[in-house]
């Protein structure tokens, strides 16, 4: 099969000027008279059972290779272009998408905060480049916490991207973190963000988020959020203390005006555990915090 | 109202032609140019005769209070209607007045290969300004159409009829005709519809299931959907309001009317050109004749509503006796909106619509868990007749045969496993782009359409098309093959084999010449696939033994099974696709590649 083809293929390549397409010269030529002449394919000039190549067998599994026959009827190299399109066009299309998650202002005792909580990505279906972005802080004071990902991303299964990259802390004493994470849909559709974070000091942590998305009407969305963040050691300039450092419930409802943007409103208590408690007491914090929250939602 | 600008009596046929090449004298038509000044106009004209020319420009559209850019064809949407007659040379000729590469794929012909009009496969396409000729001769009749095979240029009314009269007389008689062509109207971009469906799973739907819904359905039921990260409600990925539904280019705001007069044989020929939208198509009060089935004549059968799949087409005849004004309704298969137009005697008088009908859910057997016996469906036809095995090279075996049909309570899903991957056959890459396997696929050949298998009037199915011929071809299948539906909902990624066209571009399913294959395929997905070859029709295993339909298209349920024959007689590489737009965009799509002759 492939020798016919190679074969025609010399015979095409001669005779391809004259099945070339042609221009229409819209402008001049009036609509109703004859277009320019494209010559249809003379198939007296290729005969594709020439006697010289082999008969192939009537299995189909003794033929190989890639499909072919268009090239010896336009050329090899007049489909390369539009082949390669086809295959990129049918299955490799790479997205940029853009997601705020949290973008919220909090009332609480003391001082008002803020907080955001974004990520995107840039890939295909397997393959992405995943970046996030977190940080909170109080109005009237230095932002508090502030930190960037640029992860690697994989989908491993149908419902779980496998991620590893870097964390750059953006505040306090800025640190480097090693991130090793998985990102998906749980059954029951609880959204997972877990990830593990060794630091350039040898730390390590560890932080899993859930969210669920409860449908009150095709608009209306409770959200239930959980987070707790977990460290192997006590890290006493970051105020963090061996075991279960924080704990957060959180409660969101939005309304997606449309589903790219969704205004809501919620509540979120904190609570800082163990040791970590112990800091923020030595440091004249209250370790447990209710914050009000109104914000945004929304992707590109 | 907006009358049909293409009625068509049998007795007076309009020789439209004329007004094209009248117009050699007046002024240039702006779509013969490129991009339109004034708006895209809604409907079509008709085109015949040894020479075809088709000019693709791009403009604006217009139906009801919604306009958007849409890609026109001789400056309408749908394209113009193209009426060849059984035997005779044509020269379609494509202009591409666009800005980027343009195809025209003609759907359902036999032709050679080189100008079925797949670019990258079948040739290199038509660049921007240039026009490519496909001289063929006409060996088919029926009703047919044409669309583009760039992009998602199609969504954008890149689209059209193409009727062939019969050499002879006409077995089907009938006084007057319509085409009735369904699609869809957008204002979004088509690619960023695709976007949305890659990063928002749901997007489209305003049908999700919510703590405050009408659905007839059990919390735990619920939660055992939940439990799977499935969705109920998938039953169109894109869906109203995001879309309008159209007929001839007409929303339901145009108030199309088709006149007919009383007593006459009224033939539609049915033609679904949507991108994504399945139709159940019914005129409350008449009864339809189906007549044919993707242009393929067959034994007349009678009902009240038929389910169209996209890129199917299918003839029916009404007749009413009566004065009289009848609804044409082709309500989305999602019941998310309904493309309408009115059948009258009565000039001017409008047709009452029926309401749209409650959604419908998926269930257990669309999850490929067997269970609903189909034969209930069954009006009168045997079963699926047997095959006969022991003749049959059996590497591909079915699982499903040897199991018992799974419990439908379902409702310890929890510990059901929904993606055993150990029920696939090798040639099935496993990876994330597949999320569930079909544990028991049932042949649902007698199904008649998600949501219409509770009607209480008579609805199509597949088993209940005989074809007119016998024996399209006599042998016995010399070889059986299986093809598994395959996808992730939530990533969006569709493919066959859990491979998509971009990873097998270069490794075709190969045919030898005239060969005999059977084909089962297997649909390991939640959604019903109209899967589409080219060049080529195929027999599909109904039951109806000497009289399997020929169709080009056939809907393989959710969670089920489909099975054809085909013999290869058609030489060359031909696509093989998913017909919904966006999934083949997502890579469910493969070449069949069909040896040339041997020398004599």
């Amino acid at each position: 099969m492939y020798r016919i083809i190679t074969a025609t293929l010399v015979l095409s390549t001669a005779t391809t000027p004259l099945m070339a397409q042609h221009v229409d010269h819209g402008a001049h030529q009036m609509p109703g008279s004859p277009p320019a002449e494209s010559k249809p394919v003379d198939h007296s000039q290729m005969d594709h059972s020439t006697g010289d190549a082999p008969a192939p067998t009537s299995s189909p599994v003794d033929q190989s290779g890639p499909p072919r026959a268009a090239d010896a009827i336009w050329g090899a190299e007049a489909m390369r272009a539009s082949r390669k399109a086809l295959y990129d066009e049918h299955g490799e299309m790479a997205l940029f998408w853009f997601q705020g998650d949290r973008a919220e202002y909090r009332v609480r005792d003391g001082d008002d905060g803020y907080l955001w909580d974004v990520q995107g990505y840039y890939g295909g279906d397997i393959d992405k480049f995943w970046f996030k972005s977190e940080g909170e802080g109080s109005f009237d004071a230095p932002i508090e916490d502030a930190e960037i990902q640029a992860l690697y991303s994989r989908a491993i299964a149908p419902f779980f991207d496998l991620q590893a990259g870097i964390r750059q802390d953006l505040t306090g004493p800025a640190r480097t973190h090693a991130v090793v994470g998985i990102q998906g849909l749980l059954p029951y559709m609880f959204e997972l963000d877990a990830a593990a974070f060794l630091s350039d000091k040898g730390d390590l942590t560890a932080r899993i988020e859930a969210e669920y998305d409860q449908r009150i009407t095709q608009r209306l969305i409770l959200q239930p959020r959980a987070e707790i963040n977990l460290s192997a050691q006590d890290i006493p300039e970051l105020g963090i203390g061996a075991g279960i450092d924080n704990l957060e419930l959180g409660l969101r409802l939005r309304y997606e005006i449309i589903p790219e943007f969704a205004p809501y409103i919620g509540v979120e208590q904190e609570w800082k555990l163990g040791g970590s408690q112990d800091f923020a007491r030595t440091d004249g914090e209250d370790p447990s915090v209710t914050n009000y929250v109104i914000g945004v939602r929304f992707w590109f | 109202m907006i009358k049909s600008n293409l009625t068509l009596s049998r007795r007076k046929m309009i020789g439209s032609l004329a007004a094209l090449a009248g117009t050699a004298a007046l002024p240039m038509p702006a779509w013969a140019m490129g991009k339109m000044k004034e708006p895209i106009r809604n409907g079509m004209d008709q085109l015949s005769g040894p020479e075809v020319d088709l000019h693709i420009s791009s403009g604006l559209f217009k139906t009801g209070a919604r306009s958007g850019h849409a890609i026109a064809v001789n400056g309408t949407v749908p394209g113009p209607l193209i009426r060849l007659r059984e035997g005779q040379n044509v020269r379609l000729n494509v202009h591409n007045m666009l800005n980027e590469d343009s195809s025209v794929h003609w759907h359902g012909l036999l032709l050679p290969f080189q100008f079925d009009g797949v670019p990258g496969l079948s040739f290199p396409g038509i660049k921007p300004g240039y026009h490519f000729t496909a001289p063929f001769t006409v060996r088919q009749h029926g009703t047919y159409w044409w669309h583009s095979h760039s992009g998602l240029q199609e969504q954008m009314g890149h689209y059209g009829p193409l009727i062939i009269d019969p050499a002879g007389e006409d077995p089907i008689a009938y006084d007057r005709e319509h085409v009735i062509l369904l699609s869809e109207f957008a204002a979004m971009h088509p690619h960023e519809i695709m976007k949305k469906l890659k990063v928002s799973e749901g997007y489209f739907s305003q049908q999700k299931t919510t703590a405050s819904d009408d659905y007839d359905f059990s919390g735990e039921d619920r939660r055992m959907w939940g439990g799977m990260r499935m969705m109920p409600t998938d039953i169109a990925d894109v869906s109203a309001p995001t879309y309008t539904y159209m007929i001839n280019g007409h929303g339901p705001d145009d108030d199309l009317e088709l006149p007919f007069q009383p007593g006459e044989r009224v033939r539609l020929r049915i033609i679904n050109g949507s991108a994504m939208t399945f139709f159940n198509v019914r005129l409350p009060g008449l009864p339809m004749t189906v007549v044919q089935a993707d242009g393929q004549n067959v034994q007349p059968v009678e009902v009240d509503e038929l389910q169209i799949g996209v890129a199917e087409t299918y003839d029916v005849i009404v007749q009413s006796n009566k004065d009289g004004t009848f609804a044409i309704a082709a309500e989305a298969m999602d019941r998310s909106g309904m493309a309408q137009a009115t059948l009258t005697s009565r000039p001017g008088e409008r047709a009452e619509f029926p309401a749209l009908r409650a959604p419908p859910l998926l269930s257990m057997t669309d999850m490929g868990h067997g269970g609903m016996d189909d034969g209930d469906m069954d009006h009168g036809n045997e079963p699926v007749a047997a095959m006969d095995h022991s003749k049959m090279e059996h590497r591909q075996m079915d699982h499903s045969e040897t199991q018992t049909a799974a419990p439908m309570a379902g409702h310890d899903m929890g510990a059901m496993d929904m993606r055993d991957t150990s029920l696939l056959p090798d040639t099935v890459k496993v990876g994330p782009g597949i999320d569930m396997v079909a544990m028991n696929p049932q042949d649902r050949t007698g199904f008649p359409g998600l949501g219409l298998d509770t009607v209480p009037h008579r609805v199509l199915n597949y088993r209940m098309l005989r074809s007119i011929d016998m024996d399209h071809d006599k042998r016995q299948p010399d070889r059986e093959m299986q093809l598994h539906l395959t996808g992730n909902m939530e990533r969006y990624m569709w493919s066959f084999d859990g491979k998509k066209f971009s990873a097998v571009g270069d490794d075709p399913i190969r045919f030898g010449y005239d060969e005999r294959v059977r084909v089962k395929l297997v649909n390991d997905t939640m959604m019903a696939h109209p899967i589409h070859l080219h060049g080529m029709f195929f027999e599909v295993v109904n039951g109806q033994g000497h009289h399997q339909p020929k169709k080009h298209t056939v809907i393989v349920q959710p969670g089920s099974s489909a099975t054809f024959d085909v013999t290869t007689d058609e030489p060359g590489d031909w696509a093989f696709h998913c017909h919904l737009l966006y999934h083949m965009h997502a890579g469910m799509m493969q070449t069949v590649s069909v040896e040339f002759p041997k020398a004599a």
